[in-house]
């Protein structure tokens, strides 16, 4: 029979950690992106799991290095293990109010959450009447648009297809 | 505790299978950055780098699943083999010729991918069918992107529809040589971590690539051939590519950058 878990003061502690830690090409944390699906502590023992938005984003081994080395840093913690999963596959549903505005105000459209999909929404003066120039972009997690009426290009934050 | 990673069954001829897709996905991805700086325009350029970038970061994900089996490292398995030791398709390691081949060729290999990741991910073996899976999202980009150039480029004048056939025409053999089984992939078949076998697989693709290129008024010539690559036999065009890959690792095997 599983137990009720209640979260421990370590796990609380590295929640608290992950926070911090950033996209080093967005101003976002992992944990408003949604890149954290567990964290398990057994004896001082713990086990990060990380769901990559795109699985070759050369980014993930940086994220995966600096949570490992700012866990590692809490007191209580004897060794940290980051794995990648793929069970429950990332989705825009899983990044955070917080984290859609801080992208947005960095100047990026970000796609709804969930669906009917509308209009990309130039960041800039909020006009839907956008094209599409390139679904590939800056990084794999990124496509252009073009507003046709404040005529400035912008960056979406592209999500994996799911059709 | 949440479950561990997936652990890979100990299946043989699984390790030379997930070594094939990881070495057609490097050696492809590699030619694809060929055309960085030089595709005819600037949202290609930035594609092909793109989706040389995503196809190597694949590449990089197979052999890591091979390393747990084989041993070694992803990047020993990348940079430290010979030709005769490589597995991918001969199609991948062809040179990009023009812009019409390289498109042709992107259009057949990735629809043939997609019909490899949809067996892995329906697939008995829960890390690689997730990871098979998640790749397919990200790999529908690049079924879109390829489709797209093709139909704009044989639709276009009567000089582009000729290179494109004429591209068909080189590359047909080679992409069938795709689906040419590795030693041993019966056992991964009947161990249930495929759905369908290699020879399912080249017919559900086959179906699906020639109902759009008849749509387009191009035609496939029937010939068979193209296999060698997954036992190790390839051209020259592999051992020029992988003198100038590896050139850095080989200066100094093991250095951490």
């Amino acid at each position: 029979m599983e137990m009720i878990r209640t979260e421990t003061a370590l796990e609380s502690r590295i929640w608290d950690v992950l926070h911090t830690v950033e996209d080093p090409e967005l101003p976002i944390s992992v944990t408003d992106l949604g890149m954290i699906d567990a964290v398990d502590v057994a004896d001082g023992h713990v086990r990060i799991t990380l769901v990559p938005t795109f699985s070759a984003c050369p980014a993930i081994e940086v994220m995966r290095e600096d949570i490992r080395r700012r866990v590692r840093e809490l007191p209580e913690v004897q060794d940290v293990q980051v794995d990648l999963s793929f069970a429950r596959p990332w989705t825009i549903a899983r990044m955070s109010e917080r984290g859609r505005q801080r992208l947005v105000a960095h100047g990026m459209a970000v796609p709804a959450a969930r669906p009917p999909a509308r209009p990309v929404a130039c960041p800039f003066c909020g006009s839907t009447n956008t094209t599409l120039e390139n679904s590939f972009g800056p990084t794999l997690c990124r496509a252009i648009y073009y507003c046709n009426d404040c005529r400035n290009p912008i960056e979406q934050f592209k999500p994996p297809h799911d059709s | 505790m949440t479950e561990p990673a997936g652990v890979l069954p100990r299946v043989t001829g699984l390790a030379g299978y997930l070594l094939a897709i990881a070495d057609d996905e490097l050696i492809l991805g590699h030619r694809h950055s060929e055309w960085t700086g030089f595709a005819p325009d600037i949202e290609s350029d930035v594609a092909l780098s793109s989706i040389a970038q995503e196809e190597i970061g694949h590449a990089r994900l197979f052999y890591e699943q091979a390393a747990a089996l084989l041993g070694g490292s992803a990047d020993t398995l990348a940079y430290g083999r010979s030709a005769g030791e490589f597995r991918n398709a001969i199609l991948t390691e062809r040179l990009n010729d023009d812009w019409g081949y390289s498109i042709v060729r992107l259009f057949l290999y990735d629809r043939a991918d997609a019909v490899r990741l949809e067996a892995l991910a329906g697939g008995t073996a829960r890390s690689l069918a997730d990871l098979a899976a998640a790749l397919r999202r990200e790999e529908k980009y690049h079924l879109l992107y390829g489709e797209q150039w093709l139909r704009r480029l044989a639709g276009a004048s009567d000089e582009a529809h000729a290179r494109i056939q004429g591209a068909l025409d080189a590359a047909w053999p080679e992409a069938v040589g795709v689906f040419e089984p590795v030693e041993e992939e019966r056992t991964v078949v009947e161990s249930g971590i495929m759905t369908l076998d290699a020879a399912a697989q080249a017919e559900r693709w086959r179906r699906e690539v020639t109902a759009v290129l008849e749509e387009l008024g191009l035609r496939v010539t029937e010939e068979r051939g193209g296999p060698g690559g997954r036992s190790g036999t390839h051209s020259e065009d592999l051992t020029v590519l992988l003198g100038d890959m590896t050139e850095v690792w080989r200066a100094e095997p093991g250095a951490t950058w």
